[in-house]
């Protein structure tokens, strides 16, 4: 049986004050190397969920917490959260929230630093960073003067620098153009396959990663609705009443009930109609 | 200048105090009613060209017209009367204490009467689904509630030209479509949408006049369609073609017109085979 990275154990979160709870009874188990996609419509509770894989609930946003976290065989509630940061990478929506040094490579550094490596493991660990990423032209740099794509790389940098065994990106593209979002998404997927680093993608807008998520889980008023493959997930009726933005090549695809399994991109799509006619 | 437009650039360029060129004569020309989406790769000088529109920034070389005046000699609060523009990161925008005196402020400061500030507010609050965190403070709501709730604000007063930076990050399928519903409701009462957006799947069914600016010059001015079959415009402005236009292209028998809803492709598809294939 595959290594269980993370696992949720019937886990319930309130955040002080609020009426309803945050999550509720959530139930899940995400294996080493998997590429998972985290929908849901606005307050689903995707944002709940990924704190929690990190620390930041409960180490620092107070509540009722009930039922357990475990992150690579750590109970999170017992771990600091710069222990977790070694395990897991979080990427922000915007790099500026991310990027603050000088230069790319102090920025890079930065994590590494705050480990107490030795300096010679901190140069090599910068190194492999930018290479993988391919922006080692830039170490020099201050971030201010990179493009949004180029600041998004830098920030995967800085967190792929710690040897994380999963990878979490909360909106990683939404504010960027939609050719540099195909590609930090390309990346991201490369780095995957190459190093088998588990990721965690938080996304509204689901085309870029119909063809990449080996797994869709799908939050809805705190719960877990939804939990499978794209094909089997897109199609269900549920996901739009819920307000979850479905790719338009799928959302046709699953109106037009063909019996067959259903098509995720436009190229799917196009070559089964142009063979039916 | 023509009588019915409302805005207008004659070859403006504009240049940051950095000495950064973020426009290069650009000339443009924008009537009542219309729509129009303002799309290209990040620093193209979208936001740059939009806060001309309400004074924030006043050309380097050239003129900027709206409503006959030249943003040279109006007040931004004069202008934003007409002009509303809500920004793409909702922190810049917030201030009050409580979400409901946020969509009231500028009504207030606009010294609308009291019956008509009240109306407004309900109408906003409830529209954008924030009617219930009315006493809540802006700051306790998510980010995508924030976004709404600057729309909703700007709304509120109801400007002759609403401007939209990026409207969609972070927001939902039920949102999107209201935000398509309001766009939809403005156009009929003659008002005019600018939406600056990288969300072509968004854009897409509303059929927008389409603006592509690459490094701070616009590229392409043109019907949506147009513009997005034009293979070449697209690299060139870090674009991708929306879903639905990309089948229509794709398939060997298809309407005259591209698809423009997830609706209609479906009933047209439906339709073919029970049709035998035949096409139409």
């Amino acid at each position: 049986m595959p290594q269980s990275i993370i696992e949720f154990r019937n886990f319930s979160f309130r955040y002080a004050g609020a009426r309803r709870d945050a999550l509720r009874g959530v139930n899940l188990s995400i294996q080493e190397g998997e590429v998972v996609a985290l929908v849901g419509p606005s307050g689903c509770g995707k944002s709940t969920l990924l704190r929690s894989i990190i620390g930041l609930i409960p180490h620092m946003y107070r509540g009722e917490y009930s039922g357990s976290v475990i992150v690579d065989g750590m109970d999170v509630a017992r771990t600091p959260v710069s222990r977790l940061a070694t395990r897991v990478g979080y990427i922000f929506q915007n790099p500026e929230n991310q990027l603050f040094m000088f230069t790319v490579r102090k920025d890079i550094a930065f994590g590494l630093e705050n480990l107490a490596l030795p300096r010679h493991e901190i140069v090599r660990r910068v190194d492999w960073a930018m290479k993988t990423l391919g922006i080692e032209g830039l170490a020099d740099t201050p971030p201010h003067e990179l493009s949004d794509g180029q600041k998004q790389r830098v920030a995967i940098a800085g967190v792929l620098a710690m040897k994380p065994k999963v990878l979490i990106l909360d909106e990683p593209t939404s504010l960027l153009d939609p050719v540099t979002a195909e590609s930090v998404i390309t990346q991201v997927k490369e780095l995957h396959d190459a190093l088998g680093i588990t990721l965690i993608i938080a996304e509204h807008r689901l085309d870029l990663l119909v063809t990449i998520a080996s797994r869709f889980i799908v939050l809805d008023g705190g719960r877990v609705i939804l939990d499978g493959p794209a094909r089997e997930v897109l199609g269900r009726p549920e996901l739009q009443l819920i307000g979850v933005n479905i790719p338009a090549a799928a959302w046709v695809d699953s109106h037009l009930r063909s019996g067959e399994e259903l098509a995720l991109t436009v190229d799917e799509l196009a070559d089964r109609l142009n063979n039916r006619i | 200048m023509q009588t019915d437009s409302i805005i207008e650039f004659s070859r403006v360029s504009y240049i940051y105090p950095n000495g950064k060129r973020a426009l290069r004569d650009v000339s443009l020309s924008i009537k009542a009613g219309e729509v129009i989406a303002v799309v290209g790769e990040n620093g193209a000088g979208k936001t740059t060209l939009v806060k001309h529109m309400n004074g924030l920034l006043k050309p380097t070389i050239g003129t900027v017209r709206v409503f006959g005046l030249d943003t040279r000699g109006v007040s931004v609060a004069q202008l934003s009367r007409r002009v509303g523009i809500v920004f793409q990161n909702p922190h810049h925008q917030l201030f009050a204490e409580t979400v409901e005196e946020e969509v009231s402020f500028a009504l207030k400061n606009f010294q609308a009467g009291e019956d008509v500030i009240k109306s407004r507010v309900e109408w906003a609050l409830e529209f954008f689904g924030l009617a219930e965190y009315r006493t809540a403070s802006p700051f306790t709501l998510s980010e995508g509630e924030k976004k709404r709730l600057t729309i909703a604000a700007v709304m509120a007063w109801k400007p002759d030209v609403l401007v939209l930076d990026e409207p969609t990050v972070g927001q939902d399928f039920n949102y999107r479509e209201k935000l398509q519903q309001v766009i939809r409701q403005l156009r009929e009462q003659g008002r005019t949408v600018i939406i600056v957006s990288h969300d072509l799947e968004f854009l897409w069914p509303l059929q927008p006049r389409t603006i592509v600016m690459a490094r701070g010059e616009i590229l392409a001015d043109d019907r949506a369609d147009r513009v997005f079959t034009d293979g070449r415009l697209l690299t060139e402005a870090h674009l991708r073609r929306p879903q639905l236009l990309e089948l229509w292209l794709r398939l060997r028998v298809k309407p005259e017109r591209p698809f423009t809803s997830t609706g209609e492709t479906v009933s047209w598809i439906r339709g073919l085979h029970q049709r035998g294939g035949e096409g139409g």
